[in-house]
């Protein structure tokens, strides 16, 4: 049986453009201190460190945990570096998770990171391959027309990607460490900025950012006499398809679908909408939003704008189901961290930590990554409450 | 903690150069051989799937996600990727295991080295800011520790070739091994030096190729009805990156590994250590505190083939394959990554 786990620090940086104060190892080290800190902890109080992050490539530093060592106080301890595409940050999560609910480890630290600014992450996706069709369109490129047939089957409006542009962007105006700061932000300024990839416009897509996110998980022992409030993990789950397949689901993705499935069970979970409190859902292009929102069970098939029009998903309008009340993906983008934060995020709702973005009284959140060609996902759900 | 066991390994032949097949195609054939092993028929059969690579050996981003297509993940499947050795891979899957998340897990490794030169990628591993800049490779890394362990006395040029002559000799037996035959000491003594100290058979070869295995609970070892060697203890260490700050002749990670799991806790039949470099199993050894009676790197080791980010599975494998065969009753099993042993994993299994 899987021992109990909780988190009980998160620390992140200031999401910007370029962290150019910083070095890769500052970058983390200043997520990690942040989250001992939060969890009035020492370096000498954890036992391992899980490293994450999105492709080596993105920085020209192959396997940068060995060189990390040293700026996450691991020196000694078990460190594993795990990277599952765009998933990775929430996979990172849940490997970590499972080194203290397998009773092997008591404490932990998790890491993630992207500095994107140290190079061009489109050109890093984009290298030729040998015996591949060459694809030179990075990921807006990848899932527009996917988009284009999400409209086309449920009728969606023309602008409930842009709704959406602007009530993330909206919530991450609350969010003090969100990379994109656009209070003033309208429907018209959104869908008058320049078509990238139709029918994505520039402010429809995440930016690049700089930033890194840490968290300490515990075991209930540990967790109980933590100063802070703990987020129990209630589940925990990832799973995988190939990019292609003849008949493969590519806007409701199966991998999508079974993998919620797989943590609302083990969360007691069996109305989404109703039995959790918010969500942090990785949503880097807009159109994202209504597509999860039906490939995770909050609406039915061809209804995802309904509930994204209605304002159910707005923090600000009240909705019942806020999503991405920090900002989400769409407000910042450090790739490999950007899966960790929303586990993170959801995490700091439970414990009432969420500072002016928090849901009054949030007892039970989702986080959730996906990556690839939207084939991996790994999400959990996080409570206030242990049972 | 639970034992768990090895039910089946397969690996590849460690090759120079595997041409134009790709990754996908180096690692179909050894799942296959693992499912047959265990008597199942693919990766819907496990309830986990973990594997190892790196990006840039094939010089792609996100090279592992075409490795999804040779698992037949429809429908989806539970599965992660390390930007490790394989054997993290196994680590976590061990782990899941332990938490009662999978009663079984398939684990595989693979790496195409030959595209590229290896010890120059493998060279921007190293500190972006005050190392990569230099270009050192690994085989110059490697030559400073072998020279500080001769300046100090702690190993002689024979003893090195010793490593090798015996590398060669048991790789013989080894049906996968790229390196192989009877050279005596004398005979290494007279190659000319390489990157001194070294010569190049204290290098290992590069290789491309794939391994695999799979893992379960015992309960679910003997449903399947399968021979099995238990895991009894694994653990991983690493330690700091600054060479300039470490004592290079010896391997204070493989130590702290041991010793959370058990080596010393019973006598060792069997040890396959993942030494790239002659003196570098010296070092091992002496971390481990092997005695005369262990018989290391009974299948040649990574000098008779080193498929980078399967070479470190392919250890626990040997020794696995070998348990079960009757070889031994105890073995010990070491993966490493990093320049000069930075980080160690050790395992420590036995037959049943």
């Amino acid at each position: 049986m899987a021992q109990l786990a909780a988190v009980v620090g998160v620390g992140q940086t200031k999401y910007k453009t370029k962290r150019g104060d910083v070095s890769i190892a500052g970058l983390v080290r200043e997520a990690a201190q942040n989250a001992l800190n939060d969890a009035q902890l020492t370096w000498d109080d954890i036992d391992a460190v899980i490293l994450g992050k999105a492709p080596d490539m993105f920085e020209g530093v192959i396997m940068p945990e060995l060189y990390l060592t040293d700026a996450l106080g691991c020196n000694g301890k078990p460190m594993l570096r795990v990277h599952t595409a765009g998933s990775v940050g929430g996979s990172t999560a849940i490997v970590a998770a499972s080194y203290v609910q397998s009773g092997v480890f008591k404490r932990i630290l998790t890491v993630s990171f992207e500095k994107q600014s140290e190079s061009n992450a489109m050109w890093a996706l984009s290298n030729p391959q040998p015996f591949s069709p060459h694809l030179n369109a990075g990921a807006g490129g990848y899932f527009a027309p996917i988009i284009r047939e999400y409209m086309r089957r449920s009728n969606a409006p023309y602008d409930a990607g842009i709704k959406v542009a602007v009530k993330d962007r909206l919530h991450g105006a609350k969010n003090p460490l969100a990379h994109l700061q656009l209070p003033e932000i309208t429907m018209k300024e959104v869908e008058d900025s320049p078509m990238l990839w139709e029918p994505l416009r520039f402010l429809e897509a995440c930016p690049s950012s700089d930033g890194a996110c840490a968290m300490v998980i515990a075991n209930e022992d540990l967790a109980e006499q933590s100063p802070g409030k703990p987020a129990w993990i209630r589940g925990a789950a990832m799973r995988s398809e190939p990019t292609m397949y003849a008949g493969r689901e590519q806007v409701n993705p199966q991998a999508g679908r079974d993998c919620a499935k797989d943590v609302y069970k083990q969360a007691g979970i069996d109305n989404p909408r109703k039995d959790l409190d918010c969500a942090e859902v990785y949503v880097p292009f807009s159109w994202y939003e209504p597509m999860w929102l039906e490939n995770l069970g909050f609406a039915e098939d061809g209804k995802g704008w309904e509930l994204t029009m209605s304002g159910a998903t707005s923090l600000l309008e009240g909705g019942d189901i806020p999503w991405n009340c920090s900002g989400g993906v769409l407000s910042s983008n450090p790739i490999g961290a950007s899966g960790m934060i929303r586990f993170a995020e959801a995490a700091q709702q439970v414990r009432g930590e969420a500072g002016d973005h928090q849901v009054d009284g949030a007892k039970t959140a989702l986080g959730h990554a996906y990556g690839g060609g939207a084939q991996f996902y790994s999400m959990w759900v996080v409570s206030s409450e242990k049972h | 903690m639970r034992d768990v066991a090895i039910v089946a390994f397969a690996q590849s032949d460690c090759v120079r150069d595997a041409g134009a097949r790709n990754e996908v195609e180096l690692i179909m054939p050894v799942l296959q051989e693992v499912y047959k092993q265990t008597g199942i028929n693919s990766a819907q059969d496990v309830d986990f799937t973990c594997s190892g690579s790196c990006d840039y050996q094939q010089g792609a981003a996100f090279a592992f996600v075409a490795g999804v297509d040779a698992l037949g993940a429809v429908p989806p499947i539970k599965e992660s990727h390390v930007e490790m050795d394989a054997a993290w891979a196994l680590y976590e899957s061990w782990l899941k295991i332990q938490m009662g998340q999978a009663e079984s897990a398939l684990i595989y490794g693979f790496g195409k080295s030959s595209p590229g030169e290896l010890p120059i990628v493998l060279s921007q591993q190293l500190d972006p800011y005050y190392l990569a800049p230099l270009w050192v490779d690994t085989i110059a890394f490697a030559a400073m520790q072998a020279r500080v362990m001769l300046e100090q006395g702690l190993i002689t040029e024979a003893e090195m070739a010793e490593v090798v002559a015996r590398s060669r000799k048991n790789a013989a037996n080894n049906p996968h091994a790229q390196l192989k035959g009877d050279v005596s000491v004398d005979e290494l003594l007279a190659e000319p030096e390489y990157e001194s100290p070294l010569r190049r058979h204290d290098c290992c070869p590069i290789s491309d190729g794939a391994c695999a295995m799979i893992i379960c609970t015992v309960e679910k070892a003997k449903e399947w009805g399968k021979p099995y060697a238990v895991i009894k203890g694994i653990d991983h260490r690493i330690e700091t990156h600054h060479i300039g700050s470490r004592d290079l002749t010896q391997s204070i990670s493989t130590k702290q590994a041991a010793e959370a799991a058990g080596v010393a806790q019973g006598p060792v039949d069997i040890a396959e250590l993942y030494a790239p470099f002659s003196h570098q199993e010296i070092i091992l050894r002496r971390a481990l505190n092997l005695s005369d009676d262990t018989k290391v790197n009974p299948s040649g080791g990574v000098l008779a083939g080193n498929v980078m980010m399967a070479s470190g599975l392919s250890r626990i494998g040997e020794v696995a394959m070998r348990l079960i065969n009757g070889e031994g009753k105890r073995g010990v099993a070491h993966a490493t990554s990093g320049p000069c042993l930075q980080q160690n994993l050790v395992t420590v299994l036995e037959a049943q």
